[in-house]
């Protein structure tokens, strides 16, 4: 029982880790059909950010607004600077650039960043759980991790799909030309878009670094890659499957390593979105009915 | 033929021209980019007044930011003695390479070393499993491969690979040693083991278990450096009820076994490897919570402790260390890189003025050698192991202490035994005779 | 994913011109693979001893970019986990060899041919077993499953760690060499480059065979246009998963060739960035091309070497070779060998069209 709750939540606010970072692929295919292998690099060089900024001013907080804001500037930047010419090329073509941009992006975080300092984040709250008797429930860390990623998915939520920049930036992804004629500052909303995903992305990696050894310009390589798996069981085009697809992923690999084995993490995350894939090939929430021939 | 055809054809066969010019190109290209094989000395490497070494390190990568201090270390200590007259009057020419930790960029900046810097040998060539990967290259090369940075018994195979010698403790003794220590404090307790799937965490258990017999072990969980969620593996431990556990795990990892006990509630006494247990590296990690986190962790140690401030070794590299690397403290990563060189120049000093790959081994396998550490070294003709074991210690309030006598083993089933020797003083002038 | 067409496909229907085409083309294969083969035992014979190890790690890209650009460029899928597949065939190798050593520690030819065979076979069987399951996915679908397969196989590694040794990995034992060239002073990589310079030679024409043959034009059919060639009669999954493990099968014979070089195989060798660094090759050097694959697979290793040499801080170089895939693929979009076929078109025979370049 003790360990069944333990890897229950050990699952959970992963989970909810892996969606976020799986939030920002979603927003960045949904606006410009691109795959953003450079997501990782983009939120550890927030976090790098962060780091910096509590580095100087002692504060957690001012840390974290910094990670948000600089992951939606650099989304922007990246953007405008690279992927919008990317853009209009095929999806292998803006896939390379990608990666190109995560093995540049990672470079320049090890000039910038000398490797004589352990550098860390600490965790918001406190990782000791709450017992119930001798049962250890939850950590307050816990909490704020799915606390701060539900906030985020309603948030982006309800921007979507309940204002009037919502409605533009879907027209600007999914119809360019008729939101061009209507009005609509397509360039504009694609950067939001980009800004967004930032935002998502500096969120999964606040969460992320504190529960890994140290902040190293590679320590989100994993997370891109787990992301992006519950991305693609979510549909890859709904908010809602990548935060479906990053929970049961978090839940599947945490009761993996957990009652099995560490090494079959990865493992099992193929199996998943194998299984998943094969019975629904546009993953569980897809909009977009039609293969694309 | 039709005149569509004849033009495709034709336009084939311009093709096939073309690529005919492109592939030379590349030929010519690949042929300019190599240089021509070089030198006509006896010896590859040595001048007149130099001698080329070199050593595979990870500067950039994931494990970059707890070692690449290493070889800056032995960076410093080359310099040191560069500028006291070399040896036999050859100053070092030290090439560090970054391998990221990744074998196959071992495999390929080994090649470098070797066979395009052409060094007269390797010194300190970092990680288990990347310098695994060259052990097969060096050997057909016939370059001397003194004091790989591990501690596998991997380098301790004479009759397979005569160049390679090992420098620091090997696990399966440093195990052994930890494990005798466990006997005789922790009689009755229940004994686990943690360590890194590789050498370290197979070699180490190893040890153990010769001591503690083959279920002398309840539970023994491994973690994968590239996946820092131990959560699973803490909470087996905790769930079979450890009391002592035994950890072969790099400092990073250290930190995070620690970190998650806590935060799980997990209570037991860590018994941590020499190099997974520095009090600095895990105060980077653990920050404020370092000090109650380590406080009774125990560990033990080859080389004396870096906080051992009357130790004439630890006056000498610090006194080195203020000259030649001012921005870095002396903790014992950066310890074991100057002990490392220290080493490396005991061996080419005793290789004498006329310097050959040959020599050099033939003095490595006589057991002349005395090193800077609390044991001597195991090297004869049919032994490669390094130090031959360890004195325990604990920490205290961020600061390491030697709890313990110096232990000795063998890397097979010999008893572990007291060390009744004294350790040797560093020389004066730093640099052996 | 879908193919940037810049090519048109011949018609999947065979005429006898056509086939006339045909014997006419396997002989300008047989010819242009001859090419390879020499201009690579070329640089086998006079580069330094250095050099001869990067030759060697090309040959070994070069095969696995040569079968996935005719996955991606020829039939539409793309794979993100080349790599993965190159450990299957590294695995094999290593397993296979081992116990063939010699007290020398090498092991004969013969097994070191024998074993790149069954490399590459039971690469093939995996890749007709994730061809099957690829086959019913599309686009980023596929690049996510790919991918996720690629990262997956180093946790099996370590999972099954007594039949591969975990982290620790596998040695793979040197190549006993022919007595010349033992007397010729040859190091093991350079006998190590010739095999590869074979095995790419074999690949080239193999493969560039299948691109002109019946089955290539129904491959290339498929990528074009899944109905219509359902409509000619094809089975869409046939062709992609045959596709797939031939692909699959190229990358095993590349995995083993970097095993046979590094002289051992690691879990830690077969990561994402190979992958990734195998995709950028194909990509730069143009999709579907043969030669820019080789193309490509040059300019990663080469690049990657040159820029390691200069003497800077130790993240430079890979610094620059990230800038300067944004760079070739934004300036570049159609490869090196858009490029050259951009050049070369310029020349008297732009007004047709041309068809899948080798």
């Amino acid at each position: 029982m003790e360990r069944f709750i333990l890897f229950t939540v050990n699952g959970l606010t992963l989970g909810a880790i892996y969606a976020s970072m799986a939030l920002a692929l979603v927003i960045i295919w949904r606006s410009t059909r691109v795959l953003n292998f450079a997501q990782g690099a983009q939120a550890a060089a927030s976090a790098y950010i962060a780091w910096s900024v509590t580095d100087v001013t002692g504060s957690f907080w001012l840390g974290l607004a910094a990670a948000l804001v600089g992951g939606a500037v650099l989304g922007v930047l990246v953007q405008q600077t690279v992927f919008r010419r990317a853009e209009s090329m095929p999806p292998l073509n803006s896939a390379v650039v990608g990666v190109g941009l995560l093995i540049l992006i990672e470079a320049a975080l090890g000039m910038l960043f000398a490797v004589d300092e352990t550098r860390t984040i600490g965790s918001a709250f406190s990782t000791k759980s709450y017992q119930a008797g001798s049962l250890p429930l939850v950590s307050p860390q816990d909490l704020f991790v799915v606390g701060a990623v539900t906030l985020t998915v309603v948030t982006l939520g309800l921007l979507l799909a309940r204002t009037a920049v919502g409605l533009r930036m879907r027209a600007a992804a999914f119809a360019p030309q008729t939101a061009r004629l209507m009005g609509v500052q397509v360039p504009l909303m694609l950067s939001l878009g980009w800004a967004l995903a930032g935002v998502a992305g500096g969120l999964a990696a606040m969460l992320y670094t504190p529960t890994a050894t140290e902040l190293v310009p590679t320590v989100l390589d994993g997370l891109l890659v787990l992301g992006f798996t519950a991305a693609i069981v979510g549909g890859l085009d709904s908010l809602v499957g990548a935060v479906t697809g990053g929970l049961a992923c978090g839940l599947a690999l945490s009761y993996t390593s957990g009652y099995s084995q560490p090494d079959l993490l990865l493992p099992v995350a193929f199996l998943l979105l194998i299984g998943v894939l094969l019975a629904r090939p546009q993953g569980l929430f897809s909009s977009s009915r039609t293969r694309k021939v | 033929m039709n005149r569509t055809l004849r033009s495709r054809a034709s336009r084939a066969w311009a093709r096939t021209a073309t690529g005919i010019a492109t592939t030379v190109t590349i030929a010519v290209t690949t042929t300019a980019c190599g240089g021509a094989g070089g030198g006509s000395e006896s010896a590859p490497g040595v001048t007149g007044d130099t001698i080329k070494i070199g050593s595979t390190q990870p500067l950039t990568g994931p494990v970059a930011p707890g070692y690449a201090k290493m070889s800056k270390a032995m960076a410093a200590y080359f310099n040191y003695v560069n500028d006291n007259g070399g040896v036999h009057g050859r100053s070092i020419d030290f090439v560090v390479e970054d391998d990221g930790y990744n074998p196959t960029k071992t495999a390929e900046k080994t090649r470098k070393l070797v066979l395009k810097d052409k060094v007269f040998a390797l010194v300190g060539a970092f990680g288990t499993a990347p310098h695994t990967a060259v052990l097969d290259f060096i050997r057909q090369n016939k370059v001397p491969d003194l004091f790989p940075s591990s501690g596998s018994v991997s380098w301790n195979q004479p009759d397979i690979y005569p160049d390679t010698f090992g420098w620091q403790t090997d696990y399966i003794r440093e195990g052994k040693v930890l494990a005798s220590y466990v006997k005789e404090n922790f009689a009755g307790k229940t004994v686990c083991a943690f360590g890194q799937g590789d050498d370290l965490g197979a070699d180490g258990v190893k040890g153990v278990e010769t001591v503690l017999g083959k279920d002398g072990l309840k539970a023994s969980e491994a973690y994968t450096a590239t996946n820092p969620d131990v959560k699973a593996q803490i909470g087996k431990l905790q769930a079979s009820g450890c009391e002592v556990v035994v950890s072969f795990s790099s400092p990073g990892f250290t930190a995070l076994a620690l970190g998650t006990s806590a935060k799980l509630g997990f209570k037991a006494q860590w018994v941590v490897v020499s190099i997974g247990s520095d009090p600095v590296g895990l105060t980077g990690y653990l920050k404020d919570d370092a000090a109650a986190l380590t406080n009774g962790l125990i560990s033990s140690t080859f080389l004396p402790l870096p906080t051992d401030a009357d130790n004439s070794w630890i006056k000498l590299f610090t006194t080195i260390n203020n000259e030649y690397n001012e921005e870095q403290g002396l903790d014992s990563i950066v310890l074991y890189g100057y002990a490392l060189a220290y080493s490396a120049v005991e061996a080419l000093q005793a290789a004498g003025k006329d310097l050959t790959r040959e020599g050099l081994l033939k003095v490595l396998g006589s057991g002349d050698l005395v090193g800077p550490g609390l044991t001597p070294f195991a090297f004869s003709a049919d032994d490669h192991s390094g130090f031959i074991g360890t004195a325990m210690t604990r920490i205290t309030d961020l600061k390491a202490e030697i709890i313990s006598p110096v232990y000795v083993t063998d890397d097979g089933d010999g008893p572990v035994e007291k060390y009744d020797g004294v350790a040797p003083q560093a020389p004066k002038g730093g640099i052996s005779k | 994913m879908r193919h940037d067409d810049t090519t048109t496909t011949e018609h999947p229907v065979l005429g006898s011109p056509a086939r006339r085409l045909l014997t006419h083309s396997a002989v300008r294969n047989g010819l242009a693979a001859a090419t390879v083969t020499a201009v690579g035992l070329l640089a086998v014979y006079t580069v330094d001893d250095f050099t001869v190890g990067s030759v060697a790690m090309l040959t070994a890209y070069a095969c696995v970019a040569m079968g996935l650009t005719v996955l991606i460029g020829g039939n539409g899928q793309i794979s993100l986990g080349h790599a993965a597949l190159m450990a299957v065939g590294a695995y094999t190798m290593a397993l296979f060899l081992e116990p063939r050593t010699t007290a020398l520690r090498e092991v004969p030819v013969l097994s070191v041919a024998l074993a790149l065979v069954l490399a590459v076979l039971v690469t093939l069987c995996v890749g007709l077993l994730i061809g099957l399951a690829a086959a019913r996915l599309r686009g980023p679908y596929l690049a996510g499953a790919t991918l996720s397969f690629g990262v997956a196989v180093p946790g099996l590694v370590t999972y099954f760690d007594h039949w591969f040794n975990g982290e620790q990995g596998l040695p793979v034992p040197p190549p006993d060499m022919p007595t010349a060239l033992d007397n010729a002073l040859w190091l093991p990589d350079r006998f190590v480059a010739l095999i590869g310079v074979v095995a790419v030679g074999v690949t080239f024409f193999v493969l560039a065979n299948v691109k002109r043959s019946a089955v290539g034009r129904h491959w290339a059919a498929v990528r074009d246009d899944e109905i219509a060639a359902q409509l000619c009669g094809l089975s869409i999954p046939r062709e992609q998963v045959t596709a797939f493990a031939v692909s699959a099968a190229t990358a095993g014979l590349g995995g083993a060739v970097l095993a046979l070089f590094l002289q051992g195989v690691n879990p830690h060798s077969f990561d994402l960035r190979l992958s990734l660094g195998v995709l950028a090759a194909v990509v730069i050097g143009g999709l579907g091309s043969l030669r820019g694959a080789i193309w490509g697979s040059a300019l990663v290793v080469f690049l990657q070497k040159v820029l390691a040499d200069m003497d800077v801080d130790e993240n430079l170089p890979s610094a620059s070779y990230g800038l300067l895939l944004i760079v070739v693929m934004l300036a570049a979009p159609g490869g090196i060998q858009g490029l050259l076929s951009r050049l070369g078109d310029r020349l008297p025979r732009r007004s047709t069209h041309h068809q899948g370049d080798n």
